[in-house]
């Protein structure tokens, strides 16, 4: 009993104060959205493009577009650059409310926006998701996991994940949609009752990622479901999904919170 | 060197001429298999292939632990079907099915033909339960063994499950509490892996890789590179030998933190889940400061790794280490000191040292049964050419086994990795990789940290992947999950899976 005790004491109090206080240092290596200075691009110019594995980067050497729904985050364009025009930053915010606000011009990012006024009464202040792994790695179900640990401590929100999709207001989906977990993702999502809500985490769930194109997967739950939340990342950060998780609620845009 | 003239024998992580394997007439091939594994090899793979000719060749991959060496060996099949090998050598059993489905030939005589992924043959026409080509193949719809009888019941669990974790299916033949049996039957998150890497290296090649399991990224990453870097007969320098290793074993360390935390939570215990959550994220928030991905994403790639590891990196890591241990310490100290989790850990879910072998168990869970495997010591690549890691094993082959033997891990982990970054080699930690030899083939194997991860590499006349093959450890061990369910409580289904927590993704690819 003792023993219990005196490491629960020195295991101290680990919850992070974000989002009323600062969010938790990331790695300096960290790479959160890309910032990309169009005007170094020389004519013609495509390496960045023919490095991507996923086909994100679209340019002409004067218009530059960036899927971040298939971005991997990886460091292939960066490095392809002649220029050292794309450059990481640490800006973990990335979720958008829709598929159109993922294709990035490198400067500016339409973050997502809340629900509107009811759908937020109903779920501003309670969320239960079901969570359907549909074909992921595990990564993005790993960094989900996390957010329910003491360190992010979800439930604080009143968000939790749910067994049940009986109990749920939302779905929560990961992985490209393998063929093989589409009847199972549609069965879930029928089975939570209306009005529910469809978040899609991770470059697999929004466009199949490096699964893009097989004919074992169905490039993502956007042709299967409506989808309210996007949440790039190859897995997103735990924070990137949490502010995906609060803006939705309109719970980290206080100019609308206070209205 | 073997003196069986029936294989070319090659180190890990090393490449030979195709021309060099043996191609032996099928009945001499599948004695030499068996006569092999009965002499204690183990199979790392056998798969199959199409050949130009559109014959099926069956490639086997064994390991010979004893002088550090695997042996390839090859055969044409004449027809779509070949005397199964399962009946006189059970580890095959799985690998049977998989070429069964891939390339609809069929083991004559399999006890347990049962498809794995639930995915049409890469060979047209040619199926080996002789379904249609355009006939849909419905997932987990197969012939499940059952137990009849009056008071038998049957539980079916998945392929959603209660918490967030990957899809399977579960199917228990139950006498009131008691599990008579358990099938497990899975390939939910199947996405092509495998036939995706055909042709290749190509600009998606080692992100697949990556995402073949997302909690083994740095572990299937080094498996890649380790067959590249054969195949292209570059030679790494030594420092990247050594950051792979420490980001190798970071990754054991984060994932058997979250299993000993996910164990204690399993049984109700909720101070040591509560602090294994966190301390699970001190290791990738470690791995992130390395290489900025939580999953060692991006960081080992051909010719080296991409990140290096500078003077004051390196004693922040350090730093981070030793508190993170620290902490873990006093955690899973608990555990050990409590009752009522000792009362729920031991005699739960054992599996024998006979059924481990008979089944070529690999990882965590073999060595907790007290079979000595372990790539990092048996086939040493790479960093573990130079640096050794004292192998633990346990006897008792139950979730105790299974929970102590992986904090006997971490700690034998953290030396070793604190070892490294005190004496971290010189020079540069990159390099271009040549171009890959034509008609050759290399043999990878990694011990990731749920056990031995095994590549095999074919390359066509023009240097492109003709076959990669990939063997997941989970691959070897989610039967050995299902012996251990056998005669326990069904409540203690989640207790036993957790103690297992194998990948479903890396088995399904």
């Amino acid at each position: 009993m003792w023993q219990v005790i005196r490491a629960r004491w020195r295991q101290g109090q680990r919850t992070i104060s974000y989002p009323a206080g600062p969010a938790p240092a990331l790695s300096d290596r960290f790479r959160g959205l890309p910032i990309v200075e169009a005007s170094k691009c020389p004519a013609g110019c495509r390496e960045c493009a023919e490095a991507c594995p996923t086909e994100a980067i679209s340019t002409d050497g004067s218009r530059f577009q960036l899927d971040l729904g298939r971005c991997l985050f990886c460091t292939e364009c960066s490095e392809a650059c002649p220029e050292g025009a794309i450059q990481y930053s640490s800006d973990y915010r990335l979720a958008t409310r829709t598929r159109e606000d993922l294709l990035y011009d490198g400067q500016t990012l339409k973050l997502a926006e809340a629900l509107d006024q009811q759908t937020r009464r109903l779920f501003g202040r309670s969320l239960k998701l079901r969570q359907v792994c549909a074909g992921g790695s595990g990564a993005s179900e790993a960094d989900l996991n996390v957010l329910s640990t003491v360190v992010f401590d979800l439930a604080r929100f009143g968000i939790q994940f749910v067994a049940s999709p009986r109990h749920a207001d939302g779905l929560v989906v990961t992985g490209p949609v393998s063929e093989n977990m589409r009847a199972a993702l549609l069965e879930v999502y029928e089975a939570i009752p209306a009005p529910k809500l469809v978040i899609a985490v991770g470059a697999e769930a929004i466009s199949g990622g490096v699964f893009r194109g097989h004919d074992e997967t169905h490039d993502g739950a956007a042709s299967l479901l409506p989808l309210d939340l996007f949440i790039p990342g190859w897995p997103p950060h735990p924070l990137t999904i949490l502010d995906g998780f609060l803006r939705l609620l309109g719970r980290l845009d206080f100019s609308i919170s206070s209205e | 060197m073997t003196d069986d003239r029936r294989f070319a024998a090659l180190h890990n992580a090393q490449a030979l001429p195709r021309r060099e394997i043996p191609l032996l007439p099928f009945a001499e091939f599948r004695q030499a298999v068996i006569e092999a594994v009965r002499r204690g090899k183990t199979v790392a793979a056998l798969f199959a292939d199409a050949a130009a000719d559109g014959a099926v060749v069956l490639h086997a991959v064994l390991g010979d632990a004893h002088r550090a060496t695997l042996l390839v060996s090859q055969t044409r099949l004449e027809r779509d079907a070949f005397d199964s090998f399962t009946p006189d050598c059970p580890q095959v059993y799985l690998f049977e099915r998989e070429i069964a489905e891939q390339f609809g030939v069929r083991p004559a005589g399999h006890p347990w033909l049962k498809p794995v992924r639930f995915h049409h043959s890469y060979r047209p026409g040619h199926d080996a339960w002789g379904r249609a080509e355009n006939e849909p193949i419905e997932v987990g719809v197969m012939d499940f063994y059952r137990v009849e009888g009056d008071e038998i019941h049957e539980v079916g669990v998945g392929p959603v499950h209660a918490g967030v974790i990957e899809p399977g299916h579960f199917r228990f033949q139950c006498h009131g509490e008691q599990v008579l049996h358990l099938e497990i039957s899975l390939g939910y998150s199947h996405r092509g892996v495998e036939r995706s890497l055909i042709g290749g290296p190509g600009k998606r090649t080692i992100h697949a890789i990556e995402a073949t399991s997302g909690d083994s990224s740095i572990g299937h990453a080094s498996a890649y590179c380790q067959a590249v870097e054969a195949l292209s007969a570059t030679s790494i320098p030594l420092r990247a030998d050594a950051l792979r290793g420490v980001m190798l074993e970071l990754e054991r360390l984060a994932n058997h933190t979250g299993d000993l935390g996910a164990l204690a939570g399993d049984v109700g215990f909720l101070p040591t889940a509560s602090y294994c959550g966190r301390i699970r994220g001190d290791f990738l928030n470690l791995t992130a400061l390395v290489c900025g991905s939580r999953f060692g994403r991006a960081m080992v790639r051909p010719g080296g790794v991409t990140f290096d590891i500078e003077e004051t990196r390196r004693a922040q890591a350090l730093d981070r280490l030793d508190r993170a241990l620290a902490d873990l310490k006093g955690a899973v100290e608990l555990l050990w000191n409590a009752t009522s989790v000792q009362a729920r850990f031991e005699g739960v879910g054992g599996v024998t040292r006979d059924d481990c072998l008979a089944l070529g168990m690999v990882g965590p869970a073999a060595r907790a049964c007290g079979v000595p495997v372990d790539v990092r010591g048996d086939f040493p690549a790479g960093i573990f050419r130079f640096a050794q890691i004292p192998i633990s094993t346990m006897t008792t082959g139950d979730v105790f086994a299974r929970a102590y033997l992986r904090w006997l891990e971490i700690q034998r982990s953290a030396a070793f990795v604190r070892e490294q970054l005190q004496t971290l080699p010189s020079g540069p930690h990159r390099l271009t990789p040549a171009a890959l030899r034509p008609d050759c083939l290399a043999v990878s194997l990694v011990e990731g940290w749920r056990g031995q991860i095994c590549h095999v590499a074919l390359t066509d006349e023009r240097g492109r992947f003709a076959r990669y093959k990939i063997v997941d450890p989970s691959f070897h061990n989610w039967t050995g999950l299902a012996l251990a369910l056998r005669d326990q409580q069904i409540s203690d289904f989640p207790l036993c899976n957790k103690s297992f927590n194998l990948s479903y993704c890396g088995h399904d690819l």
